[in-house]
């Protein structure tokens, strides 16, 4: 099991590759179906296509002389899960801290008026 | 709504940013003052930080303890690069799962931001061979196992990412 999320974060900082993702979770696409949308060479989709598929987020499979691309679900849902409970463990920790900070406040608040 | 923000920079960053409504001074010490510290960062319900040592100066060192009633603790210990009252703190620190993992690099600024304040936290994500400590080694042990460090993992990240 591999939970390759460095890459999976490098890979989606190029927009190009963000939108092939987008393209490919409407449905299965060969090399020539990405390069159209994106007027862009089909070596220059394949070296995007690789970075991707190292990253853990499509995977190929052969079809004739086709090797079309799909989303690899283990690869984009480690990141989304390990991004979900990061949030929600921040969100947490920060409501309590609003808690604190107004506990602290109306604390100074008080002194102030005592002075 | 949510006031957190998250977003990636660059191959192993995650910039954090959140508003408090409380000016920098009071939103530093909460992270900087072991008494308080103890009141919040305590990731998901049910955990407690028995244990809280911060040397707040630079080249200080920090140490905390995290408790859970039926789960396995897990401590971190970090050293202090910079601590610039009441705007910034950069640190260095491993968690200890028990075996230590690799140094992450945490650096947060506290700005006035109307009568609050904003806090950005850049954070280092964790490389491939905690992830694999973290997420993989629990797996043949069972679900549980893996559920328990993973969870460790993200109060870790809480932790790293809150100071």
């Amino acid at each position: 099991m591999s939970f390759a999320l460095n890459a999976s974060f490098a890979a989606l900082a190029d927009p190009t590759r963000r939108a092939i993702l987008a393209r490919l979770a409407l449905g299965e696409a060969t090399v020539n179906e990405l390069a159209k949308p994106f007027e862009m060479t089909q070596p220059a989709i394949s070296q995007h296509l690789k970075v991707l598929e190292e990253a853990g987020l499509i995977v190929q499979r052969v079809d004739g002389t086709k090797r079309p691309r799909r989303l690899a679900k283990p690869g984009i849902e480690a990141m989304d899960q390990w991004l979900a409970m990061l949030r929600k463990a921040l969100e947490k920790n920060y409501d309590r801290l609003d808690g604190v900070l107004a506990a602290m406040q109306s604390t100074k608040d008080t002194e102030r008026k005592l002075r | 709504m949510s006031k957190l923000t998250m977003k990636t920079e660059g191959d192993t960053h995650i910039i954090i940013t959140r508003h408090f409504a409380a000016p920098p001074e009071s939103v530093y010490r909460a992270h900087m003052e072991p008494e308080i510290i103890q009141q919040w960062l305590l990731g998901p319900e049910g955990w407690t930080m028995p244990v809280c040592i911060n040397e707040a100066r630079v080249g200080g060192k920090f140490r905390y303890e995290w408790k859970h009633p039926n789960k396995r603790g897990f401590h971190i210990t970090g050293e202090f690069i910079e601590v610039r009252p009441y705007s910034k703190i950069v640190h260095v620190e491993r968690m200890f799962l028990p075996d230590p993992t690799p140094e992450n690099r945490v650096e947060t600024r506290f700005v006035p931001d109307g009568a609050g304040t904003l806090m950005t936290m850049r954070m280092t994500l964790p490389d491939e061979k905690t992830r694999a400590m973290m997420l993989s080694s629990g797996m043949d042990k069972g679900m549980e196992d893996s559920y328990v460090r993973l969870e460790g993992m993200i109060a870790n990240v809480t932790a790293q990412s809150t100071r």
